[in-house]
């Protein structure tokens, strides 16, 4: 297994890809034609797919007629957008016109949406070619990618381990080369924690900076769209495609896309970074010792890097399995087999609800709706929902008097690498530590990023965490873009798949 | 009441009971869209074509809140004497075919306003506990079995009413009586309406009312079990219901029983409450604060803008109307001009009556002229100049003409329109000259001697006789209070 090798041309298959920035400076200069581009992303899909089983659904008639306006806008002189011509992924809850959007759950196997996502709509404005939906864990509820209805992703570097999840199948496709951006949504590190496992960029925005509007909701206050890409400077990119105001969103912050793409060569020179100690000794010595280097790195660069305490934010898991199922517990009571979806009848309508329900939902996903369901009861409101909050509060505080000193801080992604698939499937809890560091940023509603950074146990990739206050995306982009230029440019994807010994890879339980 | 042999409890024997009710009334706003999309808001549609996936809560779309809802809010708010606070949006949460989302969005802990009251035409003021936003549900019409839930064959679903904008209103339950609950219906009604907030339709569903009914011993303090029933959907609705509600537990109470705390089912054609579901069977809503909406902060500008322009509401119109009849005096009004201030309110003529004594009308004379004669073609009284009413009153007041033929001529002016002089030229109204009227009273003094002589001797209710006579002798031409005052003359 290897790093990213030298640059192919798009057209040509075998070849590894081009980032996306390339990509669309070549389109727009009219060098190379949208139509071949996602010719050649369908034909690298097609090779690997089978082993990867990153997408639910695969759009490429649609895909071509998009390449085709691209090349007609490009030929006739017309802004074809700033992302033109390049492929795209986007996690199967982000509500496509046309397009089934499953949630990778049977009770939405056969739904399409009338209408489209805003950072549907607005990637289609900036050129970007949407080629499939990527697989979930069923309704963004896991770390693995396991819980999705449809059989679980693998793992590009392994495809005898997870790809993390939820967003799994986005953050294979980027590592697998088959596209260089995807979209997931992060709610409590669905984003950030399968990019790490799988050595890809991957950004979780503030809370209100990219428009949720479309994005089947898991937990809605925690809920943030953002950016899977192989590089920094192509994730700066998607965000400024995807973010800013939307009308259509209550909770959309009345700001524009943050512009991190002008501030990636302004180094980190008087940056204040701090490293959270109370991470690493939760974390497995290769993801600690990452953050460590990662903080050198940072440091030779010019930034004043010093150690943090911020005991508070490891009481964050709790809160969130109380807060995350309570709004999971309601957002979800719609699929109830009237209107849309999954129906199985019955007798009246109480039984056809329940049949539904029982026959729709997945083990986790009513693991979650019960325990939803009983933090918001009368008589256990207030010792478990409402204490949740306090703590949620508490989070929050704790960041802000950390902010106090510093302008970004560095954590692990991830207490571990990649695990093997089934190994965490049976314990439930074990699966929800996988999101331990990741989930503080949700609850504060901070922006934080993953750098793929070095190569861990068995040789699989270790993500750095770089965690920003409300709006520090720009600081955080500049960290971001230093300790990638640090990093051991092996542990970073895509990986080239045509090394992968899939035979030894065979094992997949 | 009862009988002794049914009631075991002795001290129940004579007992009278008092009822006492809470009311909760949902009101839809008369919003162009609806609360969070902007689907059209309007009864009557051909079902399911106002729907787009925010009211249908399609996967991932979102709520955005209708400024304009909020405005009303605020205005009935204002209306009803409430505090208008910052407020935020919770979910209740429960399933039913008729709401898209299994879940409401609705006002919690902290509703838009709260602590007002309402004052009824009597002067009695009842408490309003909130009046909080929220959205309406779909209908569900059950097909087949008489339209019953339980014996339909299948349910169908019109989601065109599900995302309405609603405000409800829960009254304290300062309430007395079918009469009382009727009256602050009426009034609650004339209110939302004045406002701007609703277009007042009952039956159209733009107000729904449910009732908290509960009985007690008369002077006791202690609230009775309440039962809380639904489907109320008119005043004649609301004040059986409350009837037969108060006598079911009574007769409970009398009979020895205790009334168990549920809801039940208003059903019009038989006339009954029956029971929907106990307490125990109620719903969990599982309340929590609704994440994809912020919190609602009207700053006072924008409470000033939503309330400006605003029309008076009924009782301050009272206020205004009692006030001119009553002149600078404290003393309180008959019970009879109560009453006619009343009906010109409901009936939108008390500007009408305002603007006539602004330009110098008797007042007395305008309200009953109002009240009892105008409020016959209502409809027409709304739109008659005040000028022309106030010329009118003045020739009856002034004697030139008699009060039948006032009401006459106002009757014609309703009708056809015109000027009340032009009117009563052309009805032969003029009054008789001086000169003419003692003619006639001459002769009718001839005429009738004996009883000349008793009014004479000091009887002064011959002269009603005597003026009979004459107004007959002159179909009505003579001014009662001119045959009166020579009447009164001639005696010396």
């Amino acid at each position: 297994m290897s790093g990213p090798t030298s640059q192919g041309t798009a057209s040509d298959p075998s070849s590894m890809p081009e980032t996306a920035i390339e990509i669309a400076a070549r389109v727009r200069a009219g060098e190379v034609s949208a139509r071949s581009v996602v010719e050649a992303t369908f034909a690298r899909i097609g090779a690997h797919e089978a082993e990867i089983h990153a997408f639910t659904t695969l759009t490429g008639e649609q895909a071509l007629a998009a390449a085709d306006e691209v090349d007609r806008k490009v030929a006739a002189g017309e802004d074809p957008g700033p992302l033109a011509g390049v492929p795209i992924a986007l996690k199967d809850n982000l509500c496509t016109r046309g397009v089934t959007t499953t949630c990778s759950s049977k009770i939405l196997e056969h739904w399409v949406p009338p209408y489209d996502a805003t950072v549907v709509r607005r990637l289609a404005r900036a050129g970007a070619i949407a080629v499939g939906k990527t697989n979930l864990d069923e309704f963004a509820m896991g770390s693995s990618t396991e819980s999705s209805a449809f059989g679980p992703t693998r793992n590009p570097w392994d495809l005898t381990k997870v790809p993390g999840g939820s967003s799994g199948g986005s953050a294979a496709a980027v590592a697998a080369g088959f596209v260089p951006l995807a979209l997931g949504s992060d709610t409590g590190g669905s984003i950030r924690q399968p990019a790490a496992l799988c050595g890809v960029v991957g950004v979780k925005p503030t809370y209100g900076v990219v428009s949720r509007y479309g994005l089947i909701a898991f937990a809605s206050s925690l809920d943030q769209i953002g950016p899977f890409a192989t590089t920094v400077s192509d994730a700066a990119a998607l965000l400024e495609s995807i973010g800013g105001h939307d009308a259509r969103d209550s909770t959309s912050l009345a700001v524009a896309a943050p512009r991190c793409s002008e501030v990636l060569g302004d180094g980190v020179e008087g940056l204040r970074v701090g490293v959270i100690g109370d991470f690493l000794n939760d974390a497995s010595p290769d993801c600690s010792s990452a953050v460590r280097a990662a903080a050198e790195v940072l440091a030779a660069a010019g930034a004043k890097v010093d150690d943090v305490s911020i005991p508070e934010l490891l009481h964050g898991l709790s809160a969130y399995y109380l807060i995350a199922p309570a709004e999971a517990s309601s957002n979800l009571a719609r699929y109830d087999g009237v209107r849309y979806g999954l129906r199985v009848d019955g007798p009246d309508v109480e039984t056809m609800n329940a049949r539904t329900r029982a026959a729709g939902f997945g083990p986790e996903v009513k693991r979650r709706i019960m325990l939803g369901t009983y933090v918001l009861s009368a008589g256990y409101y207030d010792a478990y929902y409402a204490q949740a909050q306090r703590v949620r509060t508490l989070v929050a505080r704790a960041f802000a008097r950390a902010y106090g000193q510093f302008d970004v801080l560095l954590a692990p992604t991830t207490p571990s690498v990649a695990f093997d698939l089934g190994a965490k499937t049976s314990d439930p809890l074990e699966m929800y530590l996988a999101d331990l560091f990741t989930i503080p940023s949700n609850l504060a509603g901070h922006p934080a990023m993953t750098v793929p950074f070095a190569l861990g146990e068995g040789g699989l990739p270790v993500g750095v965490q770089i965690f920003a206050p409300a709006l520090g995306e720009r600081e955080m982009f500049r960290a971001g873009v230093v300790v990638e230029a640090g990093a051991d440019p092996a542990a970073s994807g895509p990986v080239p798949m045509g090394s992968v010994d899939t035979g030894a890879a065979g094992g997949v339980r | 009441m009862t009988t002794a042999e049914s009631t075991p409890d002795s001290t129940a024997l004579d007992t009278t009971w008092e009822i006492v009710i809470g009311l909760e009334v949902h009101c839809e706003l008369a919003t162009a869209t609806k609360l969070f999309c902007g689907c059209a808001n309007r009864f009557g549609s051909e079902a399911n074509t106002q729907v787009c996936p925010v009211c249908l809560g399609l996967p991932g779309s979102l709520p955005v809140l209708n400024r304009r809802a909020v405005e009303l809010a605020i205005r009935i708010g204002r209306s009803l004497h409430c505090e208008i606070r910052p407020s935020t949006f919770h979910r209740k949460n429960y399933f039913y075919p008729d709401m898209p989302k299994d879940y409401q969005v609705s006002q919690y802990d902290k509703p838009i306003n709260v602590d007002g009251y309402l004052e009824l035409p009597s002067g009695k003021r009842i408490g309003v506990e909130r009046a909080h936003i929220e959205e309406d549900t779909g209908k569900t019409t059950h097909i087949g079995g008489g339209g019953r839930i339980n014996d339909a064959d299948h349910s169908l679903v019109d989601y065109n009413r599900a995302g309405v904008p609603l405000v409800e209103i829960v009254s304290r339950p300062d309430l007395r009586g079918a009469e009382e609950a009727r009256a602050y219906v009426s009034e609650l009604r004339a209110i939302l309406v004045a406002s701007g907030a609703s277009d007042g339709r009952m039956e159209e569903g733009s107000l729904r009312v449910d009732a908290n009914i509960s009985v007690r011993p008369a002077g006791t303090t202690a609230f009775g079990t309440r039962c809380e029933v639904k489907n109320l959907n008119s005043l004649r609705s609301l004040g059986r219901a409350i009837d037969h509600e108060a006598e079911r537990q009574i007769a409970l109470l009398e009979g020895g029983g205790r009334v168990v705390q549920e809801t039940r089912h208003w059903n019009e054609g038989e006339g009954r409450t029956s029971s929907m579901r106990s307490k125990e069977e109620a719903y969990d809503y599982r309340y929590f604060s609704e994440p994809d909406l912020v919190p609602l902060e009207p700053d006072e500008a924008f409470i000033a803008e939503a309330t400006a322009g605003m029309a008076l509401m009924p009782a301050a119109r009272r206020r205004r109307l009692s006030a001119l009849i009553s002149g600078d005096g404290d003393a309180p009004l008959p019970t009879s001009a109560v009453e006619q201030v009343a009906t010109l309110v409901d009936l939108g003529l008390d500007d009408l009556v305002v603007a006539a004594v602004g330009l110098g009308a008797d007042s007395r004379l305008a309200l009953a002229r109002g009240a009892n004669e105008a409020a016959q073609s209502a409809e027409e009284a709304r739109h008659l100049d005040a000028a022309v009413f106030a010329e009118l009153l003045g020739l009856e007041a002034t004697g030139k003409l008699s009060s039948t033929q006032s009401k006459t001529v106002l009757a014609e002016l309703l009708e056809r329109g015109g000027e009340p002089e032009e009117i009563a030229r052309r009805l032969g109204f003029e009054a008789l000259s001086e000169d003419d009227l003692g003619v006639v009273l001459d002769s009718v003094i001839a005429a009738n001697p004996a009883e000349w002589e008793r009014y004479v001797g000091g009887e002064d209710k011959v002269a009603q006789l005597l003026t009979g006579q004459v107004m007959k002798a002159t179909k009505g031409r003579a001014n009662g209070k001119a045959v009166a005052a020579a009447l009164a003359e001639r005696r010396g």
